[in-house]
């Protein structure tokens, strides 16, 4: 019998009820009186040099307040990066400036280059187009190949190349490397390329900033994933705002994965231009916007080479990437392909050596950063389809290659040669659950029965590993992080028994409003209902770092665990002096306190009472009231993983691609609310599912964005998805944290594409097509 | 500015406008009914959709002043009247059809429209009518289980 409440349990989500009635408050529901708005002029060139703006015909239009350039901005600080990266040399990684308006020079189209201010959105419309611009179109940077090359046009004229640094991990094992896949008795090569796709929450980016004069102090509602994160950076490194006159208020978020982490220049802008006009400026940004100014995920260029025993045992592996990064380096963009992506290159398997090489590459386009998964998927995808080439060109089942290299369970905890310490897992276990779920030994009748309507079926299958619950900060601080990875909550008792608790985690889609309350139900034995989750305003929760990397329960659901234990322990002395017992004898279940081996009892409410209305209470002891904080800073990432299975059917005359069924396998260690982690498996394997067969972010050779709308990009629709099997039954608890959860929100995204890829080939071969090994994404008919 | 006036979920309201004012700006900005979205620009996300006179229509796609002597509904208007979550919001509640809630508006208008149209759409019919509404986090799974489940077609416990 499943549980109706607490850990375990699925109960119906609470945020739910306003969402479904138009009672949401997102930023752009959000109107500030005398707010004026904001449009922006982009460059519509990848690459030019400014040799002037005349604004006067655009000042003198109706409703214009005031007009912003570059030259507004000069002495303001630039957009930062959060991540400092140490090359291979030693030598830390090139770091261009990032103005909040363009100076100088545009970079990529979308780039802003001036802001209009006025009474209404159509007037600032209006105006910004009547800008003039004098500039000099130069060469654009778009091919990452072009772009090393000695010689090449420069994005930054003040840096030394287009390459921001050319790391390599681990260094030491470079030439032990190098020298197992010379002697190797098989080595199987491959070169793809990781599409580059563009994030798309459902709502547009928004930013409104306020300033009150009285006080100075400053307001920014953004659509943000960590409201402290922006105040931190825009505060402190643009602006030079104080962090006790700066408020940033995330409310509602329509979705994020990943883009809306990022620190943006349209923030600083609203927040510098409600103080410079006197009034609020509301900037939202239209989905065309979105497409040019929204940092784009992935687009890597990889080799990756396997070396393998007689035995099919993994002896070596060496990739060599290009990680474009755009422009301009976005707040993480530099820990993408490096830490977050080098560190899993080991996966599931014992291979003892492993070099990974990663230039990360300036061109002419939008800023690339973490998407959904962020760099995880990169890591995985090369690897599982390299590993199901070599189990095709070796003659040997994908799965038992796998399985010959499974890490296997009594290795835990098992120490990488990619510098990370796996706690728990059990891959044997995930891949026969696979094979139970998806069916597998019925495969060949339906790969027959396919046939026989003229369509060829492929199975892919593949594994995966993340490191989630970003992250230990000792840890990344070594590695270039310029921000602690820690977390927060304060669980605030109030006098009838309720509860508040303010989480720095932001929840836009996670559900923490149902989940959150589940736990402390748990631990203390009260109704859910009693327990209110606040979050997303840096006026109301402690300092937190958000969500992102499938943290939020690993890390601020750890903090919040801790701090509820430290309400228990206080309320336990409380309720030992109502009870004149010894606090040692005092338990805590179901809601009422008791002294074990007697009947006196005392209800979680007298006890909450009396901290507050301290008439009997020992005041000597301990101070009245009924709060505590915690910050929680994880001893290591968590390493979710899983095994995913895809069947697909090609048309071969066509080469349609239709997604028959898809299978996940997932191990997240103990899970609280089933329905939501199944929920958030099924939106990830959309997502790597889109990326895979629709997904694809294109610019021509000028560097002139080709996918501007959804009209050009191919966004997942409904009849493009199957309904999902996905099972997480198979759970090894995280032995780190207090709750054994790892984290289960980037899964699906990274461990689909490799399958449905896999699925494809499979299905190729089968057709007779042995000269196909490789297909880049999205597998679309043309290709 | 042209003066409009339509019903909207029932009441009877006036306003002026420019006229290119859009639908949905009127509803938001003007009435300050926020429920209805705007996720796109070329009218492919679906997260404004209403009805007009009955019928589902994009309101990023409709000028205010088209509206006139219109009966609209919006997400506002699709509670039981004693304020329940009606069939449909309660199916995409019970069946976990929605996540981050922005397109769930247009998500529940559109399904409305079509079981008006076809009581006990099928898995694929159901997925080809959801052909110009977008959610990017539910994989659409759960939504489709939430139309069947609202057309009595699944049982409401079955969510999964």
């Amino acid at each position: 019998m499943p549980k109706d409440n607490g850990i375990g349990a699925s109960p119906k989500r609470r945020e739910d009820v306003r969402f479904l009635t138009g009672k949401g408050q997102y930023t752009d529901d959000i109107n500030v009186h005398g707010q004026a708005y904001v449009a922006f002029l982009r460059s519509d060139v990848a690459h030019a040099k400014i040799n002037g703006i005349d604004t006067s015909a655009a000042q003198s239009m109706p409703g214009v307040v005031k007009i912003f350039t570059g030259a507004d901005f000069e002495g303001v600080g630039g957009i930062p990066c959060g991540w400092q990266v140490t090359d291979r040399f030693g030598e830390p990684m090139q770091e261009p400036a990032h103005p909040v308006l363009a100076q100088g020079k545009v970079r990529h189209v979308g780039d802003p280059i001036a802001a209009v201010v006025a009474d209404s959105l159509d007037e600032a419309r209006d105006a910004a187009a009547a800008i003039e611009l004098d500039l000099t179109e130069l060469p654009a940077v778009v091919d990452m190949v072009e772009a090393v090359k000695d010689g090449a046009t420069k994005v930054h004229d003040d840096l030394t190349s287009n390459i921001c640094y050319d790391w390599g991990f681990v260094e030491d094992n470079r030439e032990a490397v190098d020298a197992a896949i010379k002697s190797a008795h098989h080595v199987t090569t491959l070169e793809l390329v990781n599409n580059r796709l563009v994030a798309n929450p459902m709502e547009p980016r928004v930013a409104l900033g306020d300033y009150n004069s009285g006080t100075d102090d400053y307001t920014l509602y953004t659509t943000s994933q960590n409201p402290h994160v922006i105040r931190l950076l825009m505060g402190a490194f643009v602006l030079g705002i104080p962090e006790h006159k700066l408020r940033v208020v995330a409310p509602d978020v329509g979705g994020g994965f990943g883009t809306k982490i990022f620190h943006y220049a349209e923030e600083a802008f609203c927040t510098f231009a409600a103080k410079a006009c006197g009034r609020p400026v509301k900037w939202t940004s239209s989905r065309s916007e979105a497409f040019m100014s929204d940092a784009h995920g992935r687009d890597h260029v990889t080799k990756i080479e396997l070396a393998l025993d007689e035995n099919g045992k993994f002896v070596a592996l060496r990739t060599d990437t290009l990680a474009n990064m755009g422009a301009y380096l976005s707040t993480f963009a530099s820990s993408v392909p490096t830490w977050l992506h080098g560190t899993l290159m080991a996966g599931n398997y014992t291979t003892p050596l492993i070099y990974v090489n990663v230039k990360a590459v300036f061109t002419n386009t939008v800023p690339v950063d973490a998407y959904r998964g962020a760099g995880r998927p990169e890591a995985t995808f090369q690897l599982e389809r390299v590993i199901d080439k070599a189990a095709r060109e070796l003659g040997i089942d994908p799965i038992e290659l796998r399985r010959r290299n499974f890490i296997q369970p009594d290795q835990f905890p098992y120490a990488t040669p990619v510098a990370v310490e796996y706690d728990t897992g059990n891959y044997e276990a995930t891949m026969s659950k696979l094979e139970e779920i998806a069916d597998l030994s019925d495969f060949e009748a339906r790969r027959k029965e396919s046939e026989a309507r003229g369509k060829l079926r492929g199975l892919g299958v593949n594994c995966y590993i993340e490191a989630c619950g970003i992250a230990p900060s000792n840890l990344v601080g070594q590695l270039g992080a310029r921000a602690g990875l820690y977390d927060a909550a304060t669980v605030r008792v109030n006098a009838t028994g309720s509860i508040s608790v303010m989480v720095g985690a932001h929840s836009h889609g996670q559900g923490h409003e149902t989940t959150f309350p589940q736990v402390v139900a748990e631990m203390l034995g009260i109704d859910e209902s009693m327990i209110e989750i606040v979050h997303g305003d840096t006026a109301k929760i402690p300092f937190g770092m958000g969500t992102y990397g499938s943290r939020s329960l690993a890390v601020c659901g750890s903090a919040m665990v801790r701090a509820t234990e430290k309400i228990i322990n206080k309320a336990k002395k409380i309720a030992a002096h109502l009870m004149e017992a010894s606090e040692a004898d005092v338990e805590l279940a179901n809601g009422q306190f008791s002294v074990a081996g007697t009947d006196k009892s005392v209800a979680w409410g007298d006890v909450t009472l009396a901290a507050y209305v301290p008439h009997n209470y020992p005041l000597e002891d301990i101070e009245p009231g009924l709060e505590e904080t915690a910050f929680y800073d994880p001893a290591n990432f968590t390493y979710p993983s899983g095994a995913y299975a895809c069947e697909v059917e090609v048309d071969a005359d066509t080469g349609k691609v239709e997604v028959m069924s898809f299978a996940a396998a997932d191990d997240f260690g103990n899970v609280v609310n089933p329905m939501i982690v199944e929920g958030q498996v099924h939106g990830g394997l959309a997502q790597g599912i889109g990326q895979a067969l629709l997904e694809n972010c294109a610019y021509d050779a000028e560097g002139q964005l080709l996918t501007g709308s959804y009209m050009d990009y191919a966004m997942p629709r409904a009849d493009d998805m199957p309904f999902y099997a996905v099972d997480h039954s198979c759970a090894t608890p995280c032995t780190h944290n207090p709750l054994g959860v790892k984290g289960c929100g980037e899964a699906g995204a990274i461990g689909s594409p490799p399958a449905v890829v896999n699925a494809v080939i499979d299905a190729l071969h089968s057709g007779g097509h042995t000269h196909v090994t490789h297909i880049d994404m999205p597998v679309s008919p043309a290709r | 500015m042209t003066e409009v006036s339509m019903t909207v979920n029932g009441k009877q309201v006036s306003g002026s406008v420019e006229g290119r004012t859009l639908l949905v700006n009127f509803l938001r900005e003007d009435l300050r009914l926020t429920g209805t979205h705007v996720g796109c620009d070329t009218s492919q996300c679906g997260a404004c959709q209403v009805h007009v006179n009955g019928v589902a229509v994009k309101a990023c796609t409709m000028l205010a002043a088209d509206a006139d002597g219109a009966e609209v509904t919006t997400i506002e208007g699709m509670a039981n009247a004693d304020g329940s979550l009606g069939t449909i919001q309660q199916a995409f509640q019970d069946h976990h059809g929605l996540q981050c809630g922005f397109c769930t508006p247009g998500m529940v208008m559109t399904a409305a429209a079509l079981l008006k149209e076809n009581p006990t759409p099928s898995e694929s019919e159901i997925r080809e009518y959801l052909e110009g509404n977008i959610c990017r986090c539910t994989g659409y799974h759960n939504i489709v289980k939430a139309i069947q489940a609202a057309s009595g077609q699944l049982s409401p416990m079955a969510a999964e």
